[in-house]
């Protein structure tokens, strides 16, 4: 195990941890653990969901006909427009008296989904989010704030319970409230945070204000998610807290946090593959695809009780990668993911995700700064607005100097991504903050 | 010499513009005087008050982008040509004048305009040396007392 490099606070290497064992099963252990859990899955779903089992039995499905992982792709796929014509509980496979907890996404388009937890889910959610932490290299002893949102969010409360049976110190402090997240950084000896990427963005362009530097302080580890974030802005908040910034990977649906992690290689992120079952599949002919592929992943709870989810089309793009990781973990690891599949946009007919207009802000500001990119249509025509939220970092006096930001941004856009954005500089905390995953794309267009 | 400036940043909307200004009057913080500089879409909110700091913390509280400069108040004679003689010797330092603004209120019988030059140094140099009057901090609002 070597470590990479970057600060010298980083490189303490994290002591194995026991619950982390099933991370290292031989992988034919772990494919026949798979195919059990999806035979067991499958004959839960067909029996106690009527929404599976008619879909089965217009296939002429029956479970048992499901042997092994190899006979998924029989099945059909799942998609998040079923969940929400299943609002609210019409795809639970448990009883309200089994079912112990309810999550809901912030159902930024249309209804919430809803998603339910047993109490065996919940253990094992805590089970897989101590194996998250750990592939982190989170030990016992690590302060840990906790700046996911507490709340209908599954972040917050994942994060939380993870934290206290690996037996680290968890600050429950949630999101927001930037000058007391530095705050209790330094008070608190904190020495892990989990967050989103642009929160803790926003932690170090306020620590820089009010001139804390993050680097002396004891934090060594920053675990980011629930929204896809960028190389870029990992050397970018590497280096501004001389930390290292691990990637996860998480669906409200599936379970909330804790579909994957990094490890210390930070080479792509391990799929904890004797919960969720992967598969890549072409978005257009849907058929899978063998690994290393680049594809849609499509996920298969392996032993949730209250709501199986099978052939769940996540939206989002990547490759499983087959390569052995050098840090030992013989789950496969997939590719990280830079963009939510579903924020991608057709502009003048080319294909434009927000993480290449994000990129161009990256290199213009330094940083992040909130955005939002608005669609709409002028005499037949696309337009593209990105709004920008101005920062202090950015904002000058003069008029001239805010002119010039604008079209610096449009410019770079230009020449990296090959559209003309219409960039205007917005006030701050207007652009709407939703929770999870943010909302980076609104679409005005009447198609 | 030099006097701080608070920018604020607000949006070219309906009822923007009272925002920052009701945030000061809650804080108790009178504004010495001010300027809008504004294009299609945004505007610059610059503003003088006697104590900075408190006001950029209520700006800032509110959700404001606030920016700190400093800028040099400078007097100029009340009649006619005097604001040319001062341009004049700025002129001949080679110094830029980036933007500029009236206060409200003469003191005595003169006006008191402020200024952001592209090399404040220089030009408070040249200024001096034409005998003309930079006001610091506390002179400009031991003089606005007087008033």
């Amino acid at each position: 195990m070597t470590p990479t490099t970057t600060s010298l606070k980083a490189l303490s290497t994290a002591p194995f941890h026991p619950a982390s064992s099933p991370d290292y099963v031989p992988r034919e252990h772990l494919r026949r653990l798979q195919s059990q859990r999806l035979r067991d899955t499958v004959r839960r779903a067909y029996d106690r969901v009527g929404w599976y089992r008619q879909r089965m039995d217009q296939r002429e499905l029956k479970p048992d006909r499901i042997r092994t992982v190899e006979d998924l792709a029989l099945l059909p796929l799942t998609v998040k427009s079923d969940l929400r014509e299943n609002y609210p509980f019409g795809l639970f496979a448990a009883t309200m008296g089994q079912i112990v907890r309810l999550h809901a996404s912030a159902g930024t388009t249309g209804k919430p989904i809803v998603v339910a937890y047993t109490r065996n889910d919940l253990d094992a959610w805590t089970e897989i989010m101590v194996r998250v932490l750990a592939c982190c290299g989170i030990q016992p002893g690590d302060v840990i704030q906790n700046a996911f949102g507490y709340g209908l969010f599954a972040g917050g409360l994942g994060f939380h319970y993870g934290g206290e049976a690996l037996g680290a110190t968890v600050i429950p402090i949630s999101g927001a409230h930037t000058d007391r997240q530095i705050a209790v950084m330094k008070d608190f000896g904190v020495s892990a945070i989990c967050s989103t990427p642009s929160d803790f963005l926003h932690i170090i362009d306020r620590a820089e204000e009010m001139g804390v530097d993050l680097r002396k302080l004891a934090l060594r580890v920053g675990v980011f998610g629930a929204e896809p974030w960028t190389e870029a802005l990992r050397t970018r908040i590497e280096e501004a807290a001389g930390i290292k910034a691990y990637d996860i990977y998480g669906l409200s649906e599936m379970i909330g946090p804790g579909v994957a992690a990094e490890c210390h290689v930070q080479q792509g992120l391990h799929l904890f593959e004797d919960h969720f079952y992967p598969e890549i599949i072409d978005p257009e002919t849907r058929q899978p695809l063998p690994d290393g592929q680049e594809g849609e992943l499509v996920l298969t709870t392996l032993g949730k009780e209250a709501m199986p989810l099978i052939r769940f089309r996540t939206r989002d793009i990547t490759a499983i990668l087959p390569e052995p990781c050098p840090c030992g973990r013989t789950l496969r690891r997939i590719r990280r993911i830079t963009h939510g599949g579903d924020e991608m946009f057709v502009y003048r007919g080319m294909n434009v995700f927000p993480s290449q207009i994000e990129a161009a802000l990256v290199a213009v500001e330094g940083t992040l700064p909130r955005y939002q990119i608005v669609l709409s249509r002028d005499k037949g025509v696309d337009q593209v607005e990105l709004r920008v939220e101005v920062t202090p970092a950015v904002f000058s006096d003069r008029v001239s100097a805010l002119e010039g930001l604008e079209e610096k941004i449009a410019r770079q856009i230009e020449n990296s991504v090959g559209i003309r954005a219409h960039v205007s500089l917005v006030e701050p905390h207007t652009i709407p903050r939703t929770e999870g995953r943010a909302k980076r794309v609104v679409d005005q267009r009447q198609l | 010499m030099r006097i701080t400036q608070l920018s604020v940043f607000v949006e070219n909307k309906p009822g923007r513009l009272a925002l920052p200004c009701r945030l000061l009057a809650q804080s108790g913080i009178n504004i010495v005087t001010l300027s809008l500089a504004d294009t299609q879409r945004f505007g610059i909110l610059r503003l003088i008050v006697r104590d900075w700091t408190k006001a950029k913390e209520a700006l800032e509280r509110g959700g404001f982008a606030v920016n700190v400069t400093e800028v040099l108040a400078v007097e100029v004679a009340d009649r006619p040509g005097g604001l040319a003689e001062l341009l004049d010797v700025i002129e001949r330092a080679g110094v830029n004048v980036e933007y500029m603004y009236a206060f409200a209120t003469k003191l005595g019988d003169k006006a008191v305009l402020v200024f952001r030059f592209d090399k404040p140094d220089e030009a408070v140099k040249a200024l001096a040396d034409s005998g003309m009057n930079v006001l610091s901090e506390v002179e400009l609002f031991s003089r606005m007392e007087g008033t």
